[in-house]
Formats: C-alpha cells, sequence, structure tokens
C-alpha cells in the first residue's frame, strides 16, 4: 500500500474548500438571507431580462460560428498536410494564451470604423465594434480553441476504412463527409459547442472593450455584476451571480453528459 | 485536390484574420510611434508598478496552485475511493464560472460589508483592494490548471513502480522524489506554464478585487485598461505587447513540449501529432 493517501487527501479537500467551495457557500447563504422574493426581484428587472438575452444570444452565435469554422480548422490540421501547418496548430492555444484585456483592446482597435477590419467593413455599413456584433467577435476569438481541440482527437481516430469503403462504392467527398465522418465527430463537435458556450458566456475581460457596454442593448451579465459591485449594489449582484452560476451549472451537467455520451461510442 | 486547397485556403484565411491580425495589431499599435515612444512607455513607472504587481502574484498562485495539483494527483490518480469523479469534477468547477463571479466571491467574504468584513477592518487586515485579494482571485481562477493535466497521466500510469519501491523500504518522500516526480515532470511544468499564462493574463476576477489604482494595485493587465481608458492608446498596447509576448513564449514552450515529450505528456493530451 503507498503511503501518503490522508495527508494529499486532506491538503486536496482543505485547498479546494477554502478557494472555491467555501466562497461558493458563502455567495449562496447570502442568497438565502435576501428571501425568495427578493431574489427574484432582482433577477426579473428588465435590464437583467434584456442583459442575460444579450449573453445567451451572443454566446448562442459565436459557439454557433465557431462550431463551423473550428470543425474546418481542426478537419483541415488532421487530415492535410500543407507548410506551416505546425505554426498553425500551435496558434490555435492563442485566445488561451493571450490576456482577455489584450484581446479586447486589439480587436476593438481593429473592428473600429478606422481599423484594419472595421475601415473594410464600413462602406458596406457593417458596424462591429462598440456594438452588440462586437460581443460576438470577442466571444468568437475566445472560444475558438474549445471546439478545435475537443473535435481534433475525434478526427484523428476516424477509420480511414469506411471513408474509403464509402467513397470505392460512389459515393462524392460531401456524401462521404455527412453519412460517414460527420455523425461521429457530432458528439465531440457537441461537447466543444457547449464548453466554448460556457466560456463565452462568462468572458469579461476582451467584451468590455469592443462592446459599448450600452445597458439593455450590448451589456453583457459579467458587466452588469461589475456595474452592480461599483454602485456598492451587493445584493443585485449576488443575485445575478447566483443567476450566472445556476446557468453555468446546468451547462457543465449538460457538458458531463455529452462527455458521457462520446465515451459509450467510442467503446471506451 | 482542388476541394483540399479550397479548405485549407478558407481555413488560414479564417485563421489570419481571427487569430493573427490581433496578434500583429498589438504591435503595430504599440509601435506606432516610434521605437523611442514604446521604450518610454514601459519604463513609465506605473507600468514598471503593474509589471512587479503581476509578477508578484504569479509568484504566490502558481507555486500554490502546482502543490495543490501534485496533492490531488496524488491522492485521486493513485488511491481508489468513493467520491472521486465528483472530485475531479470540483476540482474544474473554476474553468466554468466566470471570472467576474470568482472576485465577488472575494469581496462577499472579505469585503467591508462581507462575511469576514468586521472582524478584518476591526483587525486593521485589508484583503479587498490590496494584493491577498488579487492573489485569491488568480488562485481561484488558475486552481484547476496542474491539477487537470497531471491527475489523468498519473491514472494512466499506475502505480506498479511506487509500489515496488514501498516494497523496496522506500519512503513516502523518496518514492515521490525518485520514482513519481520524474515520470510526471513534463506534464506539470505544461500546467505551470498554463497556470503562469493565465495568472499574469488574469483580468476579470482581479479586476473586481483591485483598488484599481495605478501605480499601486493594478496589475499589467489591469494598467492596459487604465491606460487605454485614458486614450493614452499606445501606451496602453506597449504594455499589452509585453503580454503578448509572454503568450507567444508560452505557445512556443507549449508547442516544444508536445513536441519532444509527448508520450510523458500522454495523459495529458491524447494527441498523435505528427
Amino acid at each position: 500500500m503507498l503511503p501518503g493517501f490522508a495527508p494529499t487527501l486532506a491538503i486536496t479537500l482543505l485547498w479546494l474548500f477554502v478557494i472555491v467551495l467555501g466562497p461558493i457557500c458563502v455567495m449562496l447563504w447570502f442568497t438565502a438571507g435576501m428571501g425568495w422574493s427578493a431574489f427574484l426581484k432582482e433577477i426579473t428587472t428588465p435590464r437583467v431580462l434584456a442583459d442575460l438575452w444579450v449573453s445567451l444570444r451572443s454566446a448562442l452565435l459565436a459557439s454557433a460560428f465557431n462550431a463551423a469554422f473550428g470543425l474546418l480548422v481542426a478537419w483541415v490540421l488532421t487530415r492535410y498536410q500543407f507548410p506551416g501547418r505546425r505554426i498553425a496548430d500551435a496558434l490555435v492555444d492563442l485566445p488561451f494564451a493571450l490576456p482577455t484585456a489584450v484581446a479586447g483592446i486589439s480587436l476593438s482597435t481593429l473592428y473600429a470604423p478606422d481599423g484594419w477590419i472595421g475601415g473594410l467593413l464600413a462602406p458596406f455599413g457593417i458596424r462591429v465594434a462598440f456594438q452588440p456584433a462586437g460581443i460576438v467577435v470577442a466571444m468568437m476569438f475566445i472560444s475558438l480553441p474549445f471546439i478545435v481541440r475537443t473535435v481534433q482527437p475525434v478526427i484523428e481516430d476516424l477509420e480511414p476504412e469506411q471513408e474509403e469503403a464509402a467513397h470505392l462504392m460512389g459515393a462524392s467527398p460531401l456524401q462521404v463527409f455527412l453519412r460517414i465522418s460527420f455523425p461521429a465527430i457530432l458528439p465531440a463537435l457537441l461537447t466543444g459547442f457547449a464548453l466554448a458556450f460556457a466560456r463565452a458566456l462568462g468572458e469579461y475581460g476582451s467584451i468590455i472593450f469592443i462592446a459599448g457596454n450600452k445597458p439593455m442593448v450590448s451589456e453583457i451579465m459579467p458587466v452588469l455584476i461589475m456595474q452592480q459591485l461599483d454602485q456598492f449594489d451587493y445584493q443585485g449582484a449576488t443575485a445575478i451571480g447566483v443567476l450566472m452560476l445556476g446557468v453555468s451549472f446546468v451547462l457543465l451537467f449538460a457538458i458531463n453528459l455529452l462527455q458521457a455520451w462520446v465515451r459509450r461510442r467510442h467503446g471506451q | 485536390m482542388a476541394n483540399r486547397v479550397l479548405l485549407i485556403t478558407v481555413a488560414l484565411v479564417f485563421m489570419v484574420v481571427f487569430l493573427v491580425l490581433p496578434l500583429i495589431s498589438v504591435f503595430a499599435q504599440a509601435l506606432s510611434a516610434g521605437l523611442g515612444a514604446y521604450a518610454s512607455s514601459i519604463a513609465d513607472p506605473n507600468v514598471q508598478s503593474a509589471i512587479w504587481m503581476t509578477l508578484t502574484i504569479a509568484a504566490i498562485a502558481v507555486p500554490a496552485n502546482l502543490v495543490f495539483g501534485v496533492c490531488a494527483s496524488w491522492c485521486i490518480g493513485r488511491f481508489k475511493f468513493p467520491g472521486r469523479n465528483l472530485l475531479i469534477t470540483l476540482i474544474d468547477l473554476p474553468f466554468s464560472i466566470s471570472p467576474v463571479i470568482a472576485g465577488l466571491l472575494e469581496v462577499l467574504l472579505f469585503g467591508l460589508n462581507g462575511l469576514l468584513g468586521g472582524w478584518l477592518s476591526a483587525h486593521n487586515i485589508q484583503i479587498i483592494f490590496a494584493l491577498p485579494g488579487m492573489v485569491l482571485a488568480t488562485i481561484f481562477v488558475t486552481l484547476p490548471f496542474v491539477a487537470r493535466e497531471v491527475i489523468p497521466l498519473v491514472q494512466e500510469q499506475g502505480n506498479e513502480e511506487e509500489e515496488a519501491a514501498v516494497t523496496l523500504g522506500a519512503s513516502g518522500w523518496q518514492i515521490f522524489w525518485r520514482v513519481c516526480l520524474p515520470k510526471i515532470r513534463w506534464a506539470l511544468l505544461y500546467g505551470v506554464l498554463l497556470c503562469n499564462a493565465r495568472a499574469m493574463g488574469e483580468f476579470g476576477a482581479v479586476s473586481v478585487v483591485s483598488g484599481k489604482v495605478f501605480g499601486q494595485t493594478d496589475t499589467l493587465p489591469l494598467a492596459v485598461e487604465s491606460l487605454y481608458g485614458s486614450y493614452e492608446i499606445q501606451a496602453a498596447f506597449a504594455a499589452a505587447s509585453l503580454l503578448a509576448m509572454l503568450a507567444l513564449v508560452t505557445l512556443v514552450l507549449k508547442a516544444a513540449l508536445e513536441w519532444w515529450h509527448r508520450d510523458e505528456l500522454h495523459g495529458a493530451k491524447r494527441k498523435k501529432a505528427t
């Protein structure tokens, strides 16, 4: 029998409790203290509901765009050989490594009407920075790696025999992809989608610079919490925090179910 | 073949527009007023103090989570006990919580109206709007990084060598230093790398608990915001360029680890990259 179980478990539990679980309990206890009706009143104001909708809608759009482009990037990086592939593969993790404040000021400068990309879009009347669309762009940037890194291992594990057989039987490349490859990738793609969605929903740093933060139009939930804290409205901030925590837990549960499904499909 | 070229082109154009341009833009803006202006922006005492603040926080938070990660991987990876999977889920929890909420939790605990606020102010201890609160918030958001890289690896490696060492009469510490650590060192380094990048770059959580006094409690990411907010755009990008360089170094080291020690990260990353 190996030594060290009791002390390492004790340190792990203690650290987890002091840093994560204890503070969460305190937040729930504060919420319980304000009473159910006060809690409901805090989270059903028009501003909270509008901002919740802005958050959910933007995160959904960003994850959907990323599901498409992330799948494409993952496919190209795993299936094809081309010069610079290794560099491109390493670059996928850039949003993980680049601090969100840096991404935020850079994206808002790029997409501003006089920026490199915003300047190209302006003649068509498309505005991104300081608009709700800016939120989607920032969320896309920070959540791209989740889709790519979740889908990549599954594409690597795909058996080429099935695809070759379908090809020999006269299926077009598109048919092979849609009927053979895509169904195998789908569970991982959904998991990546959920991870990206959860990350996008909680994002703050990159969004405040590009969103414009107009209440009920381009203000997301974390920004609203920040606003409430700046006005010393701890009750409001806590209630919205608990609401967001609830959404996160539902997502976490969904991700776990999806991953269990992926494991079962892969027979591991 | 034509399809292949088209797909590669679309994917690369997407990556250049979405990933490479923002990165290039940081350096272009930082150097927009010339090297001299860039150097003096970095040499600004407030930016220097922000750099120190960032290094200090990372120097406390990263080792703390390293020790946590090693302990967690030892008890979860080497022993079977009920609730093990729940524990893994709980360790991952900070990943699914918004950084702003991480900051809010510290305020509710240690703020003036928080649970311990009265006791702390009676004893003249300041946690919120000061370094300790910023360190705690950073530890919260970076908690899973080391643990989640090492736990799967330890689980995969099994206990045989460690058990052999026990039979041969080695003590717990000897087993850890001589048998276990050499097997997990690259995964540990990988976790520390990611943990450090996040600790130095964290914005949301630290923003809530920082007093935001530029030159005192501003970290480098907060200094970027302060400068940007006061329309010192070039200076903001100069500070941001330091963080962008940190990100690039992190990516290069990460790719190097994956390239040279792929097998020893096996549990951490199931990649069979060619």
